[in-house]
């Protein structure tokens, strides 16, 4: 967030109303999140005679212990955290490679292949699903933590970002570097890789938050209960809430999936937003 | 300097070597993959033979396919406007560093970081008739609750309602971030003019930003138009289809009917819109500032 904002005599700036207004909506914004939360804290046979015991006592952790005891919650965390963890250090490599390469390199076809790359940003994942689900047939890649980590991979939006990271940083000090005739590994990994850490928490963590929300692939592609990431556990124990787990235990079934990337966000929420408006703006 | 480091080299190249193999056989194999078997009639048995254009005229003349081009086309025509006002309007009484804005900008920033599922969980456990929160709102106030997710009209209506409460948090921070970008000077002239606040917002911050507006209008098109999950989870598309999106229509004739050409041929049909939408975009956005090369 930019927090280097001194005052500016915007007529609307510090006005009132609006900020009033601003506080009005975001009560409203967290109205949902707070049912959730206070339906996660109710017995469920209390909520079964109806949900509106929420706004009385008793409230009790039951619903949280027995995640504990459900097995399959703690796979699938388990499983999306492989998957995401994964795919984020696959994205990491792949992207301060090729984001040094296209930013300080020369070679062939330099100008053609990065324009080829960003064309890839206008590819939406729905147009390729038919074939990629093919290509991982042919493999045997579904319902395997690879064939989860890998279509990520291929997403431009990082070799993007760590492009625009490369090219931020002084072209000196690579040329300090090769007055002692470092080969350009040697600049990527000792001089250069190290300045590009902050970028590195960046695209990280954006890419972790990506792969761990991601619905679409893993739909599609983990078919078998046990391969499941807490995604698409969840949404498959909500299609039958009616007649099972009931609201109180699947309203604390998504507290806890919703707490590693609520927590992640507020440690590292300026990485989050840069990389998120970073990448919008292409 | 040390020329070789200049020099176009072919071993340069070697470092994007394992991202652009990466790319080539996850993204533009498939791309090319997915046209030819939109030529063709393939099921889950078989390549198939070749059909030239049969998958498009069956698409085209499927009722169910116009009924969900139709309801994506209405619902970014609903949402994508409800974001751009609600994230400007947030923006513009959020653009000011003190404890109060940057709590409330992290809050509505918030609810971007949860996937999907969760949103539809939160959405859901708001709109389900007789134990959901509005239904036991409406019941202290006396009045009988619509069934919100299997009414037609509004089953996509709450799904846009889910959508928005999703997605605000990026066009808010897109706006905020080009409202700093205004000069000080302009505000300043303003000042001197005794300009009144609502001359001020509509002769120097809008005109300002206007370049920023195309470009968060563009990328919600792109984003709504990729609406999936929330219509898949909350309404299954239903009633009788009216909150069907074009990507359930090509995850049901693909992955659920089996019918891989004419789904591959459906996608073809979204790749093309999401294709000009993109290139708006990049027209627009290399127009001022310089794209990398």
């Amino acid at each position: 967030m930019t927090d280097q904002t001194t005052y500016r005599p915007d007529a609307l700036t510090g006005n009132r109303t609006l900020l009033v207004i601003a506080i009005i909506l975001s009560v409203v914004m967290m109205a949902p999140v707070a049912w959730l939360v206070g339906l996660s804290i109710k017995d469920n046979k209390e909520l079964m005679l109806g949900t509106e015991s929420v706004f009385e006592l008793p409230y009790t952790l039951v619903n949280y212990v027995n995640i504990i005891y459900s097995s399959q919650a703690f796979g699938w965390f388990f499983n999306s955290l492989v998957v995401a963890i994964g795919q984020t250090a696959g994205v990491l490599v792949l992207a301060s490679l090729a984001g040094y390469a296209f930013a300080r390199l020369e070679f062939p076809f330099r100008r053609t292949i990065f324009v080829i790359v960003l064309f890839g940003l206008a590819v939406p994942e729905q147009a390729v699903i038919i074939a990629r689900h093919q290509m991982f047939n042919w493999f045997g890649l579904h319902n395997s933590f690879i064939g989860l980590m890998l279509p990520g991979m291929s997403s431009a939006f990082g070799v993007f970002l760590m492009t625009q990271f490369f090219k931020a940083i002084p072209k000196e000090i690579d040329e300090a570097a090769l007055l002692d005739n470092a080969s350009p590994l040697r600049i990527f990994w000792k001089v250069l890789l190290p300045l590009t850490l902050p970028a590195q928490a960046t695209l990280g963590i954006f890419t972790f938050l990506h792969a761990w929300n991601d619905y679409w692939w893993p739909l599609i592609s983990a078919t078998k209960k046990e391969m499941f990431t807490l995604t698409i556990g969840i949404a498959s124990s909500q299609t039958n809430f009616a007649q099972s787990e009931g609201l109180g235990f699947l309203s604390a079934q998504a507290v806890f999936a919703s707490l590693p990337v609520l927590i992640v966000y507020v440690i590292f929420q300026r990485h989050i937003v840069t990389a998120v408006s970073g990448g919008a703006v292409k | 300097m040390a020329e070789s480091y200049r020099r176009s080299q072919w071993s340069n190249g070697l470092f994007i070597l394992p991202y652009l193999s990466v790319f080539a056989v996850l993204l533009v194999f498939p791309l090319f993959w997915g046209a030819w078997l939109s030529l063709h009639k393939v099921d889950l048995f078989g390549p198939g033979r070749f059909v030239g254009l049969g998958n498009y005229t069956r698409v085209l003349a499927d009722p169910v396919f116009l009924q969900a081009l139709r309801n994506s086309i209405i619902f970014v025509l609903v949402s994508v406007p409800a974001l751009v006002i609600l994230g400007l309007f947030l923006a513009l009484a959020l653009n000011k560093t003190t404890r109060t804005t940057s709590f409330l900008r992290g809050l509505f920033f918030s609810s971007s970081v949860l996937s999907v599922t969760i949103v539809t969980l939160i959405w859901r456990f708001v709109f389900i008739p007789g134990d959901g929160l509005l239904a036991v709102i409406s019941e202290q106030f006396g009045i009988q609750p619509v069934n919100f997710l299997s009414t037609s009209g509004w089953s996509l209506f709450s799904v846009g309602v889910a959508t928005v409460w999703w997605c605000l948090g990026l066009p808010m921070m897109l706006f905020l971030a080009a409202l700093q970008q205004i000069p000080n000077d302009l505000y300043e002239a303003a000042a001197l003019d005794n300009a009144s606040p609502w001359r001020v917002l509509t002769r120097v911050t809008l005109p300002s930003i206007a370049r920023t507006i195309m470009l968060v209008t563009i990328i919600q098109i792109v984003m709504q138009f990729q609406l999936f999950g929330q219509a898949q989870i909350m309404t299954n598309g239903g009633p009788n289809g009216t909150s069907r999106p074009l990507v359930m229509y090509i995850y049901e004739v693909g992955f659920v009917r089996w019918d891989v050409g004419k789904a591959a041929a459906a996608s073809e049909f979204l790749f093309l819109i999401i294709l000009v939408a993109a290139m708006a975009q990049y027209v627009i956005s290399s127009r001022k500032s310089e794209v990398s090369e």
